[in-house]
């Protein structure tokens, strides 16, 4: 008991009231520290700051709708459509790339993608490009790259749901000459529910928090919010205004969550397991 | 639409070509780095200039292969040094805190339940600076007010750990968690009726019916450890891991010591999974 309560104060509880109460100091002209709300202000005082910080909450939202799109007909393959015996196989084979670091699949990434990289050096080959394009550093990469990371956290817990679904509801609805999209949405869908937003939680928590693969794919018009955390922190030093724009985060990854679990009645223990 | 049901063709062609588009996507990036470490090229690019194994054993001027590599080779050995820690920090722990929600009764439960699951809601960067900060707030008061300056609260190595720690251990819990679930207490009843201490039933009993599991989230904290890369991010001192050490060579431009290393890591991960996948089935 006292080591696992030693953990959660000292590692968890501890640190986030730190974080809180560094975000309402502020060093004063005279340079003493002082209660103010001024970290905050100053966030929707600078257009860059709010910006950054909405920008990254869309595209976050925008990467978890792709990453289910992707992943729905994959997991349905898998559990419903594939010979039985492939099944296994298959998991392992969608499962294994991602023990890899995610730094090395970044790094793999940016070799194919770059200006010098392998897509570019095929192109001009077959004659299709004339000069090599720079495809690297632009948003669309960076939600490629970010799609491409979070997949597994979308792919696992469809599988699974869809693993406890009926066949025979399906076979059902198709006697009773229920096309293909009202299969899909009357019934595979609602009842893939809890899987897709377990799903859709993890992975929009891990793009929010992401630093890596925005600052390697996205390169400098990338504008994740995280990097600005790491700017306070590493390069202005101003750790107090880092920790009012880490609580901010914060809030607004609990927020988005939140409205999640609300909007499909789900609760987070149940999310969990 | 399923097995059992008549499909037309086109259908199932077009499914299967989008299943196998999708694996290309999935493993294109991993295969290209795998190659390029093979590429006797001083860049990793094509064109394909012949195999070598250089950019693993070489040690040239203009060509230092990972094998004689100082700095990557001190960053693994830190990244390991970390891992083992975390992993042995968070298996004894987390198995604590599995014990603890399952089979104790007692007050705040349910809200400490929720503390112990806020590691998976809380950004890694935000875990991050939250101990950073939590550390210089300590280390600072343990200097003005006793005059002593401790090692431990500077960021470097053991802040590394503890960072890593705080969130490893619920990922432990939750997988020790869902073993010890399955199991039937009235096995420990029996054999408190037998004669044996309360120590004795879980160290025989509980815990051998858990070993698997154990086995398993020691394996998955040992990688999630050594991966780590947002958390570390901001506790790292002088001693570089692996992961913050390579991001820092990828930004500032690669060499094909990258793909070597990458290549040497994505063998090693792949091995770790299919084993830990492979006793995981044997024992279910």
């Amino acid at each position: 008991m006292s080591p696992v309560l030693l953990w959660l104060v000292l590692m968890i509880v501890l640190p986030q009231i730190d974080l809180l109460v560094m975000s309402f100091r502020f060093e004063a002209d005279d340079g003493k520290m002082i209660w103010s709300f001024s970290n905050y202000l100053q966030f929707f005082e600078e257009p860059i700051y709010w910006l950054t910080f909405v920008r990254t909450a869309i595209y976050s939202i925008l990467v978890t709708f792709l990453t289910f799109v992707i992943a729905l007909p994959l997991a349905f393959y898998i559990t419903k459509v594939v010979a039985p015996k492939f099944q296994g196989f298959l998991l392992v084979l969608i499962l294994l790339p991602f023990w890899v670091s995610e730094l090395v699949r970044v790094y793999g990434w940016m070799i194919l993608l770059r200006e010098s990289g392998v897509i570019n050096h095929f192109l001009i080959k077959t004659g299709i490009l004339h000069q090599p394009v720079e495809m690297l550093y632009k948003d669309s990469t960076m939600i490629l790259g970010l799609v491409y990371t979070s997949m597994l956290f979308m792919v696992v817990p469809i599988v699974s749901v869809l693993e406890s679904l009926d066949n025979s509801l399906i076979e059902a609805a198709y006697d009773l000459g229920a096309n293909m999209w009202s299969i899909l949405f009357k019934i595979i869908i609602p009842h893939a529910t809890p899987g897709i937003v377990s799903g859709a939680i993890v992975v929009f928590m891990l793009t929010l928090g992401n630093y890596l693969t925005p600052n390697l794919m996205g390169g400098k018009n990338s504008l994740w919010f995280t990097e600005q955390i790491y700017n306070q922190f590493i390069a202005s030093f101003n750790w107090n205004q880092g920790s009012a724009f880490g609580f901010l985060l914060l809030l607004l990854s609990s927020l988005i969550v939140w409205i999640g679990l609300k909007l499909t009645r789900q609760n987070l223990k149940k999310v969990v397991q | 639409m399923i097995r059992t049901l008549p499909t037309s063709k086109t259908y199932n062609r077009l499914f299967k070509f989008y299943v196998i588009l999708y694996f290309i996507f999935l493993f294109a990036p991993l295969l290209v780095t795998c190659v390029l470490a093979f590429n006797d090229s001083q860049f990793p690019s094509l064109p394909w200039k012949g195999f070598t194994l250089e950019w693993f054993t070489a040690n040239l001027p203009q060509r230092v292969g990972i094998f004689n590599d100082r700095i990557n080779l001190d960053s693994i050995w830190v990244s390991f040094r970390v891992a083992f820690f975390v992993t042995l920090l968070s298996t004894v722990i987390g198995t604590c805190g599995a014990f603890l929600f399952e089979q104790e009764d007692f007050r705040f439960k349910q809200l400490l339940y929720f503390l112990m699951l806020a590691p998976l809601v809380i950004p890694g960067v935000i875990l991050g600076i939250s101990i950073l900060l939590l550390s210089n707030t300590l280390g600072t008061y343990f200097e003005t007010s006793w005059g002593v300056d401790i090692d431990l609260f500077r960021p470097g190595f053991w802040l590394v750990v503890l960072g890593q720690f705080s969130f490893i251990a619920t990922l432990v819990t939750l997988v020790v968690s869902a073993r010890l679930k399955k199991f039937d207490r009235t096995l420990e009843e029996a054999a408190l009726n037998l004669g044996a201490n309360r120590f004795e039933v879980i160290w025989h009993i509980t815990l051998k019916f858990l070993r698997p599991a154990i086995f398993g989230a020691a394996a998955l904290a040992f990688l999630m450890s050594f991966e780590n890369f947002n958390t570390t991010l901001f506790l790292v001192g002088h001693e570089a891991t692996l992961p913050i050490n390579l991001y820092l060579q990828v930004r500032d431009g690669s060499t094909p010591v990258i793909n070597a290393i990458s290549f040497l890591l994505i063998v090693g991960t792949s091995m770790l999974a299919l084993a830990n996948l492979y006793f995981s089935r044997k024992s279910e």
